[in-house]
């Protein structure tokens, strides 16, 4: 069934379909309509879950940490400074190895205030232990939602999908609503490697030494660090996984691309142009206008950003002259955070391309495509430098 | 009414195995040897960092017979949601949900996720055990130190503010069940678990803990020191059912007795050398406000 | 031989006694009961118990006569101090010692 709908509702229906048990939730801009629409399904009886209306974002993935700990389906969605809110919630709910699906619609952080679209909130969640899934159009936001329930309780570590705030949000697109019964031939139910019950005590999460010590059992546990280390094994391991959830998904729903980088126009481009979420079509029109003036160009769009997916990203930018990375975040006092991971992951290229920076949209400054145009045609003809400062378009100052 | 349980008739099974890191006379351990014993196997336990994440023992070994899910300091009361929602999102409505936290835990850090969880109206018991200071951290003031107490941040001038009242707190969300008790008073802590886990809604139970290191007295006269709290009237155990207070127990018998004596608080201010500093004018005040406190009771 | 035969991946702890270590070393004094004066060991009959009660650890039975696990008592005194019938006395560990090594 095709409707017509926001980015937020595309969201929420992909959790309804995907049959989540536990919802907690707290309002904050952008992403509002999305709990609103599964509060709604949920009071309707049209979707057979808890609704809890938490008191902060903090407690939101608290109540789905403990409920996924007791063996039910969690979810959760926030943006911004909510999302800075659970940070330590965050780091827990990976360390813990939970199966929980939060999306974030994409905004920037304070101070000072803002309530439009950048990539500041997600992307300082990098190193936390959860998968980043971005979708550049409602039916990626859907789609996603649904695969990353799946994957996430496949390999026992919790998935994000991003989208942007307002403009993939609130935007009203045509998308595929998939049928319940594919998507439950694709989602089996949830079967935790261990729910808190009584009948088999367990104590966790509790705090664990620095070295390793035996267990009741007299077998050697594992200390601090194996279970770290155990949780980055697990994040290398998704990669692959991803491509098989991937494949999967085609089979049963007939839709499916590169899950980790989408490329347009690319086979043949001297020049790419690298971006995350709904900036990288921004960037397909732009692409389009530089190919009818002869400039050999393409725009890939990151999907998957962690963990990194160095492999296909090196595949993807092996025969090019120079990558221009388009992003909407920033690491201080450095560059931004897509363009340095790029960089690092085709530092081993044979015929190493040039690399450029390009700072964007923050605060959800509007992307004038004539900029975009300008900035990469200026990286692909005239100024083609190793290396640069990152370039900040829009800017006023 | 249900009887009184007596010390022949409590449960023997133990839900705590010795050996535990907690401190030797830890009043901590008796009250939760003891309140474990009310709340029995088919409980699911949520903590917060505080002495009790340290008593029931690090990874691999559990001194906690109980299945136990460790949480974020100010997550308490929305963990206790949470594992209630998944508890019912799975049907299954034959199982307590208990949260134990320490003072800071509850009355501090973890204020707001309790206050939702008790607006929320969500059908747990929370158990806070108050051992008036952040103990496991080495002793800091919170917000339920007593004032004039001496901590590694109050260390000269003694805490600057009163004890803050937190189930006074919770009665004022209007939840079902908010109690007073003490680790001193084991039996009865016992009997009103028992009650609270019998009762829908939020259940808020305060325990008042002495804490041989942190208050600074000796281990023996751990149970001794609980005692004297509520002897002199400090401290009282109270319960307040759907809004109507009422005291209990040892507190009760103090009030209906025929003496109707408390003892001096300047004994209790004098057993603990955290209260070192406090001068006669502050324990003169503290006596007036227990005596002015104490004649309403005398008089119902 | 490394730790990921113990087959978990996250940190999942089960209960078993000592986590502590053995923590009957911590303490300095001992508590001995004297069954002359303990009242359930007189009077062969269930009654007191206030040790068991009152233990913070739990190392004292509710059997006739209370039995102390030694191994993992602390020695804290609370037994002997709440004691009605002041049958408990707590004892210098180094007594032994002291008495010729008995």
């Amino acid at each position: 069934m095709h409707i017509i709908e926001t980015g937020n509702v595309a969201a929420a229906l992909g959790v309804q379909l995907a049959k989540a048990q536990v919802v907690a939730a707290y309002p904050i801009t952008p992403q509002t309509p999305l709990t609103e629409k599964l509060s709604e399904l949920i009071e309707l009886g049209e979707m057979d879950a808890e609704y809890i209306p938490v008191e902060s974002e903090h407690s939101a993935l608290s109540v789905c940490i403990a409920a996924s700990t007791t063996g039910a389906r969690a979810f959760t969605a926030t943006s911004a400074n909510g999302l800075l809110y659970m940070h330590e919630q965050i780091h827990w709910a990976a360390g813990a190895r939970l199966p929980i699906v939060m999306c974030v619609a994409n905004r920037g952080v304070g101070a000072p205030w803002t309530i439009w679209n950048d990539h500041q909130d997600s992307i300082s969640q990098r190193d936390t232990g959860w998968l980043q899934i971005y979708a550049s159009d409602h039916q990626q936001i859907i789609d996603s939602v649904i695969k990353a329930f799946y994957l996430a309780e496949k390999i026992n570590i919790p998935v994000m999908v991003c989208y942007d705030g307002y403009l993939l949000s609130h935007t009203y697109m045509p998308f595929e609503v998939p049928e319940q019964k594919k998507v439950d031939s694709f989602i089996p139910p949830l079967k935790s490697y261990y729910a808190l019950n009584p009948d088999e005590p367990a104590n966790l999460n509790t705090v664990t030494l620095p070295d390793v010590r035996p267990d009741i059992h007299g077998k050697t546990a594992h200390g601090y660090m194996e279970l770290r280390y155990l949780l980055h094994e697990g994040m290398i391991h998704a990669i692959d996984e991803l491509g098989k959830v991937e494949e999967r998904f085609k089979e049963i729903f007939g839709r499916g691309d590169n899950p980790y980088i989408e490329c347009y126009r690319c086979e043949d481009a001297s020049f790419i142009a690298v971006s995350m979420g709904s900036l990288s079509y921004q960037l397909r029109d732009v692409v389009d206008q530089l190919r009818e003036e002869g400039i050999k160009v393409g725009s890939a769009g990151m999907r998957l950003y962690r963990p990194f997916p160095d492999k296909a990203v090196v595949e993807a930018l092996a025969n090019v002259k120079g990558v221009i990375v388009f992003e909407k975040a920033i690491s201080y006092g450095f560059c931004g955070p897509l363009y340095s991971d790029i960089k690092s992951a085709i530092y081993d290229n044979k015929n190493r391309p040039f690399v450029h920076n390009y700072i964007l949209g923050l605060g959800g400054r509007e992307i004038k495509t004539g900029d975009l145009s300008g900035a990469l045609k200026n990286s692909c003809t005239e100024n083609m430098s190793r290396t640069q400062e990152p370039g900040w378009i829009g800017l006023k100052i | 009414m249900n009887a009184k349980t007596t010390i022949l008739n409590l449960p023997e099974e133990e839900f705590v195995h010795p050996g535990s890191r907690a401190c030797s006379g830890c009043g901590l351990s008796i009250a939760y040897r003891i309140g474990l014993k009310a709340f029995g196997k088919k409980t699911l336990l949520v903590v917060p960092p505080s002495c009790l994440t340290v008593l029931q023992g690090l990874y691999p070994v559990a001194a906690t017979k109980l299945s136990c899910i460790n949480v974020t300091f100010a997550s308490a009361g929305a963990a206790a949601t949470g594992v209630l929602g998944a508890l019912r999102a799975q049907k299954r409505d034959d199982i307590t949900v208990a949260a134990w936290a320490g003072d800071g835990g509850t009355g501090d850090i973890g204020i707001q996720a309790l206050s939702g969880a008790a607006e929320r109206g969500e059908n747990f018991v929370y158990v806070c055990y108050d051992n008036e200071g952040y103990m496991n951290t080495g002793v800091q003031r919170s917000g339920t130190t007593p004032f004039g107490a001496i901590t590694t941040n109050t260390p000269i001038k003694g805490k600057q503010q009163e004890k803050k009242d937190v189930p006074a707190i919770m009665a004022a969300h209007g939840i079902g069940y908010v109690t007073t008790c003490s680790a001193s008073y084991p039996l009865d802590l016992f009997d009103k678990i028992k009650k609270a886990k019998e009762i829908s809604g939020t259940k808020y139970i305060h325990i008042h803990i002495p804490c041989p290191p942190g208050w600074g007295f000796d281990t023996k006269d751990t149970v001794k020191m609980g005692r004297l709290a509520v002897e002199t009237g400090l401290f009282d155990l109270y319960e307040i059912i759907d809004g109507k207070f009422s005291l209990t127990g040892p507190s009760l018998k103090i009030s209906e007795g025929k003496k109707q004596k408390l003892r001096p608080v300047k004994e209790y201010y004098n057993a603990q050398t955290r209260f070192s500093i406090l001068d006669d004018s502050r324990i003169d005040y503290v006596q007036e406000q227990i005596n002015r406190k104490w004649k309403e009771y005398f008089k119902k | 031989m490394g730790t990921r035969e113990c087959g978990r991946f996250t940190s999942h702890s089960e209960s078993g006694p000592g986590d502590g270590g053995r923590t009957g070393s911590w303490r300095v004094v001992r508590p001995v009961i004297n069954l002359d004066l303990c009242i359930p060991a007189k009077k062969k009959t269930k009654a007191c118990f206030v040790c068991w009660l009152y233990c913070p650890d739990g190392v004292i039975t509710r059997e006739i006569p209370p039995a102390i696990d030694y191994e993992y008592c602390k020695g804290c005194g609370i037994c002997a101090e709440e004691c009605p019938a002041g049958a408990i006395k707590m004892v210098d560990e180094t007594s032994d010692i002291k008495e010729g090594g008995k």
